[in-house]
């Protein structure tokens, strides 16, 4: 069964006037009223008949073995059904420590006795209710031989990996750097640190698996449904038709839900071995370790400029770390490929291993630490010059991608500075910092950063069908976790048949439709999106063969002038009073329905020749305490370029929420690691801070006009993580301006700023 | 020992037989009543999803054990909309885009409920955002949902106080 | 969560009952307890449902003047109490700079008085904590260390108490009714928390089986209600512990300050009276000058406990700071952000 959203019409939903096209209109969440009644479904509120409840008991020390659990005592506990070991685990039909390409990340599925990180899941418990697995996981009282972990930068041998990110060199450079920054007339030398950070959607990781016969059922939230059946058929050895997974809905993403977790397929683990459907549901503490996070990064910039201020040289070098037992390296310096202009750049990096879990594509992943560190830099050398900051970023301004020296495929980050300072009103900041301040005396400050973030395509397939009653139904496996799938493919998928958005029944959020891709890299609506666009000129160029070889018809013989789709009608190119309806012609072609099908992939023959990314630029107000440090960002505005934009409504919201991020980073959130053991002490939502409503009291978010002739068709440039970028930089440029001091470590801790 | 819980949840009496005192509120909404609107995202108070309304008061269902409600007055984002009409709260997040993903949705809309109950009209921003600061939103719709707490707090005392 | 047996009494004789039973544990707003029977941190045998108890949910003006505030009042009943919040303005701005608009309205005040810190290492039950269990040790000590106490700490526990509540309780005098097995009693508030030392799991003056059935105010305190403020220094605006906070009150005698109350929050296992900074003030000019020496003398004996000494320094400005907002007088209304530095920031633009 595919997921279809059970669309009610309301007021709402049909006020909007639509003038023509569907994409580009502010039209209001198509599952709005769903979410909003608390009648949308996510994977944890599934509750099948027979349904068993599991809990996973995991590590409290980092590394080692599990020495012994006392399954007896969890037994014993009332409604224990099951405790799940590497004794009594079922078998897999791949070693889940198997990697047969970069990208599939090894689990812990109770293969074998071993810990690599806290919090790695050791045993299941399956019970009657939710009360008696819990309890029956905290009575199974591990004991450990624990070995000293290797917990922070610091731990460790330092290596250089093969590759970073999705495979981007470990060292790049163009020009001669080191000759740059010897003839500069200022430089900047200065280290930036940031944290571990957890995704922390607020939707814990949640799987409901129930085996049907041979096959599997699942609800399991999936930003990547195509790879998660794959993946979950190998570790099975099941066709992957035989693996449904339904994910209409997830509770937010932000990478940690892209690949399959270890904890998703332990659920799977747990109802085999139960013979009944079961419930598995991360407790937020559980989300620390098993499901990725971004990895800590120490970054060294060293930037040359000329007399006037022009960058000669930047090198940008990172420190991060992987787990000891995979591969994933936060692609922190190649922001610097994109941003500036320099004759000379290089980009370099060096890791350690520490006993943590892989770290994980997070929100922004390279660019969200690269651009903090980048954007701090850029502002100190612009100190050095004497020079404002925003004139500095337009002295150094990348007319061509500085790494690759191509042509940007549409870069409107000129017009995002003019129109984000002219609103946040930066004319007449003055140069000094710690010179400003409000009616109370606060300390004010105003920074900016220049956001970016690529603009990415992968593979994607979708089917699109035409009814004789004139309706459309549209078919991808998308993903939506809050960026607006159901609503922009809809908006899409409407133009791409020529018919109204309600015309359209939009399918989405499960693993039996094609292949949508992966919702992550801001690549979604642009990949999806354009194999839902060519399925339905498919669907369209069959119509129009179907009525342009039918003397009958009024486009008989339109051929080379051609037709064109509005309104669920053919119309003749050339003159547009001359058409007829599609159920028109399919009934006199007496067929049910006709189909197309459309696929997307990286680009045209012309896409290699040019840098492809989203621009803009970010304006933050901050007041400091002057004498307890307490910082909060009053204000912020950003101005993005990203191509062509869906819906201004939904595109609004994915800036503000990635604003949000950048405010994040710069001031709150933070892993705390006990150095001696490897464990997270702020595992969970109390200490762990992410902002909350009063921390972001002003955000505005400018849509500057961008059209984009190369990226894509449709012109379709990712929106989901630029806000992050240049966000950051721009609160921790504003809180040195606010309070002459610099600091490089983030979040900014108060007692950086009690001086 | 089955204890028996009587509570009236979204206007309907209801008699539980509950067989463990440890089932709180959340879980007997969400694993036994079928009412899975309330959100588990921490489970420990610190979030704010699970957020329902007690007797008129905004509670954390995840920190209240079932049988302390016994006899209470329980209501649920399913029953806040009326008749198929959606309460004015639950409007202005759809027009303000007050959410993203949707799963803090239910508990920052039954936050904001009570929080008209508590503290009347709400006309500075800056009280709602501190009103609901207890409902964490990782995606980051604080603006929206501002702006929508604003707005249906002007319909809701033009027609003489709040819901 | 441990199984437990649910007692529900409907009169104080049957709470102190069934409060006797081995492992009991009274219950109220759940806030605390709950969480910490989540983590692991508390397993009692016996969970003794307190709310249903009579006579301990009232505000009462007794006939001498005090205000008697009842165990089971819950914060946001009694921040929203307009005579108590004209009486005791401290009081109410540090209730509503507290947890969150859910959680004030499930918390009580005997709870309050009656939480456990928030050190990470006490909630967790892997980690060694002579709080938790005494003898196992103390992991904050050479661990993650940089909130915790600055005073009255010792060598088995560097924990703080995380309430807000208490703190301008304790400038008050506060005097905390309890009653027990053995009768009932009254505790000053300076005795009721205890500090660490050998015995850090002796955490308040409450014997076993105990329960505070009320706070009694002294009606004298309602003579600073014209100078009475709450300032908390915090990570986020607001759903946080305080990284430190202060409470102060004042009578002023023509630009003179006649009585001072000052105690700060954060700092020590206890709300911190600071009695030294507040003899030095009396008779001086309110002026900042005589702030930042009272904030001098308030943490004159504070020493790091780990990566924590900003703290002192932060614990001193805050006293001077919220001795200034003291000074120049409580507000009409609860500011938008109670206790907090951007408490009053006015016309904060509405999102563009």
């Amino acid at each position: 069964m595919a997921e279809t959203l059970p669309i009610r019409e309301t007021a709402q939903g049909s006020a909007h006037a639509r003038h023509g096209s569907n994409i580009g209109q502010p039209v209001t969440r198509r599952d709005g009223e769903l979410k909003v009644t608390g009648a949308a479904r996510y994977a944890a509120d599934h509750r099948p008949p027979g349904l068993a409840y599991a809990a996973m008991a995991v590590s409290t020390v980092a590394r080692g073995r599990v020495a012994g659990l006392d399954v007896a005592a969890a037994k014993a506990h009332p409604g224990v059904i099951e405790v799940m070991t590497p004794a009594n685990r079922p078998a897999l039909a791949q070693d889940p420590d198997a990697k047969h390409h970069p990208f599939m990340f090894r689990m812990d599925l109770l293969q074998n006795d071993r810990v690599r990180y806290a919090n790695q899941p050791i045993a299941v418990v399956i019970a009657e209710t939710l009360e008696a697995a819990t309890e029956g996981a905290a009575l199974l009282a591990p004991r450990y031989e624990a070995e000293a972990p290797a917990a922070t930068l610091a731990d460790g041998e330092v290596f250089v990996p093969r590759a970073v990110g999705v495979g981007s060199p470990a060292d790049l450079a163009v020009g001669d750097v080191e000759a740059g920054i010897a003839g500069a007339v200022h430089r900047v030398m200065a280290t930036y640190d940031t944290p571990a950070q957890y995704h922390n959607a607020m939707e814990p990781h949640a799987i409901v698996a129930e085996w049907t016969g041979d096959g599997l059922s699942i609800d399991t939230p999936s930003q990547g449904l195509a790879m998660a059946r794959g993946r979950i058929a190998g570790l099975f050895g099941l066709k992957p038709e035989a693996v449904a997974i339904r994910s209409p809905f997830l509770g937010g993403g932000f990478g940690s839900k892209g690949m399959l977790s270890g904890p998703q397929v332990l659920g799977i683990l747990a109802a085999r071995l139960v013979g009944r459907p079961v419930k598995l549901v991360l407790s937020r503490a559980q989300m620390y370790g098993p499901v990725g996070h971004r990895a800590p990064t120490r970054q060294t910039l060293r930037l040359g400029a000329d007399g006037e201020g022009r960058l000669t040289a930047v090198h940008h070098h990172t420190r991060t770390a992987s787990s000891r037992f995979d591969d994933f390296f936060e692609a922190a310096s190649d922001v610097s490929h994109t941003v500036y202009a320099s004759p000379a750049i290089r980009t370099s990096y060096d890791a350690v291993r520490l006993d943590t879990g892989t770290p994980l594509f997070m929100r922004a992943p390279g660019e969200a630490p690269g651009s903090i560190a980048l954007e701090s830099a850029i502002d100190e050398m612009a100190a050095a010059c004497g020079m404002d900051p925003l004139a500095y970023r337009l002295l150094n301004y990348a007319e061509t991608e500085p790494m690759s020296g191509k042509p940007f495929s549409s870069k409107a980050l000129r017009a995002c500075y003019e129109e984000g300072a002219r609103r946040f009103g930066w004319e007449g900041r003055p140069l000094a910092p710690r010179t400003m301040r409000d009616e109370q005396g606060l300390l004010v400050g105003w920074g900016v950063g220049t956001a970016t973030f690529p603009a990415l395509m992968f593979e994607a397939q979708a089917r699109a069908v035409i009814r004789r009653d004139g309706r459309g139904i549209v078919e991808t496996g998308a993903h939506d976790m809050g960026q607006g799938a159901w609503t922009a493919f809809a908006q899409i998928a409407a133009d791409s048949l020529g018919l109204d958005i309600d015309a359209v029944d939009f399918r989405a959020g499960h693993s039996d439709l094609p292949d949508a891709g992966i919702a992550g890299g801001s690549a979604h609506t642009a990949t999806a999106g354009m194999a839902i666009h060519h399925a339905g000129a498919a669907v369209i160029a069959r119509l129009a063969e179907l009525a342009m070889g039918d003397e009958r018809s009024p486009l008989f013989g339109a051929g080379n002038a051609g037709v064109v789709a509005r309104g669920g009608r053919l119309l003749r190119r050339d003159d547009e009073t001359r058409g007829e309806t599609f159920s028109a012609i399919l009934d006199r072609a007496g067929l049910a329905e006709v189909e197309g099908k459309g696929s997307s992939s990286d680009g045209g023959p012309a896409a290699g020749d040019y840098a492809k990314h989203a621009h803009g630029a970010v304006f933050a107000e901050v007041k400091v305490d002057p004498d307890l440090g307490q910082v909060r960002a009053t204000r912020l505005v950003g101005a993005f370029a990203a191509g062509r934009i869906v819906n201004p409504h939904l595109v609004r919201s994915q800036y503000l929420g990635g604003m949000i991020w950048g405010v994040s980073f710069a001031l709150h959130e933070k892993a705390v690691v006990d150095p001696r053991t490897g464990r997270v002490l702020n595992a969970d939502l109390g200490e762990y801070h992410v902002p909350v409503n009063a921390d972001v009291p002003s955000l505005e978010a400018i849509l500057v006009a961008e059209e984009d002739p190369h990226v894509n068709a449709l012109g379709i440039k990712g929106v989901g993580e630029i806000g992050v970028t240049g966000s950051a930089g721009a609160v921790a440029n504003a809180v040195w301006h606010a309070t002459g001091v610099r600091v490089r470590q983030f979040p900014i801790p108060i007692e950086a700023l009690i001086v | 020992m089955t204890h028996s819980l009587t509570l009236t949840v979204n206007g309907e009496e209801k008699t539980v037989a509950l067989d463990d005192p440890r089932v709180t509120l959340l879980d007997l909404l969400r694993e036994r009543l079928g009412l899975t609107g309330a959100k588990k995202g921490c489970d420990r108070g610190q979030c704010g999803a699970c957020t329902v309304l007690v007797d008129g008061r905004r509670v954390n269902a995840c920190l209240t054990l079932a049988l302390t409600v016994d006899g209470s007055d329980v209501l649920t984002i399913e029953g806040v909309a009326r008749n198929g009409s959606l309460h004015p709260v639950q409007a202005a997040f759809i027009a303000h885009d007050g959410f993203q993903c949707g799963f803090c949705t239910p508990g920052q809309i039954m936050s904001a409920i009570g929080l008209m109950a508590e503290a009347g009209p709400l006309d500075d921003p800056e009280r709602i955002r501190e009103g609901l600061s207890g409902n964490l939103c990782r995606c980051g719709a604080y603006a929206g949902i501002t702006e929508a707490v604003r707005d249906a707090s002007k319909i809701l005392s033009g027609k003489g106080g709040a819901a | 969560m441990k199984r437990f047996a649910y007692v529900r009494p409907s009169t104080l004789d049957e709470a102190l009952a069934a409060g006797a039973r081995p492992g009991a544990a009274y219950l109220a707003g759940g806030t605390n307890l709950l969480d910490l029977m989540k983590t692991g941190a508390r397993r009692p045998d016996v969970v003794v449902d307190i709310t249903r108890l009579p006579d301990l949910s009232a505000v009462t003006v007794l006939e001498d003047g005090d205000v008697r505030v009842g165990a089971l009042v819950r914060n946001a009943t009694l921040a929203a109490d307009p005579a108590f919040a004209r009486a005791y303005p401290a009081i109410a701005e540090a209730l509503l700079s507290g947890a969150s608009g859910q959680l004030r309205n499930m918390a009580t005040l005997g709870g309050n008085l009656l939480q456990e810190t928030r050190c990470a290492y006490f909630a967790d039950p892997a980690s060694a904590c002579n709080r938790r269990r005494p003898g196992t040790g103390c992991d904050a000590r050479g661990g993650e260390n940089r909130l915790h106490a600055v005073l009255g700490w010792s060598e088995a526990c560097i924990a703080t108490h995380p309430s807000d509540l208490c703190v301008p309780l304790a400038a008050h005098d506060a005097v905390v009714e309890i009653v027990g097995p053995a009768g009932a009693r009254e505790v000053p508030f300076g005795e009721f928390h205890r500090l660490p030392g050998d015995e850090p799991q002796v955490t308040t003056a409450l014997e076993p089986g105990e329960i505070v059935a009320a706070v009694r105010l002294p009606g004298h305190g309602k003579a600073f209600a014209p100078h009475a403020r709450y300032l908390k220094v915090r990570e986020r605006t607001s759903y946080a512990f305080a990284v430190v906070s202060a409470a102060a009150m004042l009578r002023l005698d023509r630009g003179r300050i006649a009585e001072a109350r000052i105690a700060l929050g954060g700092v020590a296992a206890r709300p911190w009276r600071a009695a030294a900074a507040e003899a030095a003030l009396v008779g001086e000019v309110a002026d900042d000058a005589a702030f930042h020496r009272a904030g001098e003398l308030a943490l004159a004996e504070a020493r790091p406990s780990g990566e924590n000494a900003f703290k002192i320094e932060l614990g001193r400005r805050a006293v001077a700071r919220v001795l200034r907002l003291a000074a120049a007088g409580t507000p009409d209304f609860a500011p938008a952000l109670p206790a907090s530095p951007f408490a009053s920031t006015t016309g904060v633009a509405l999102h563009g």
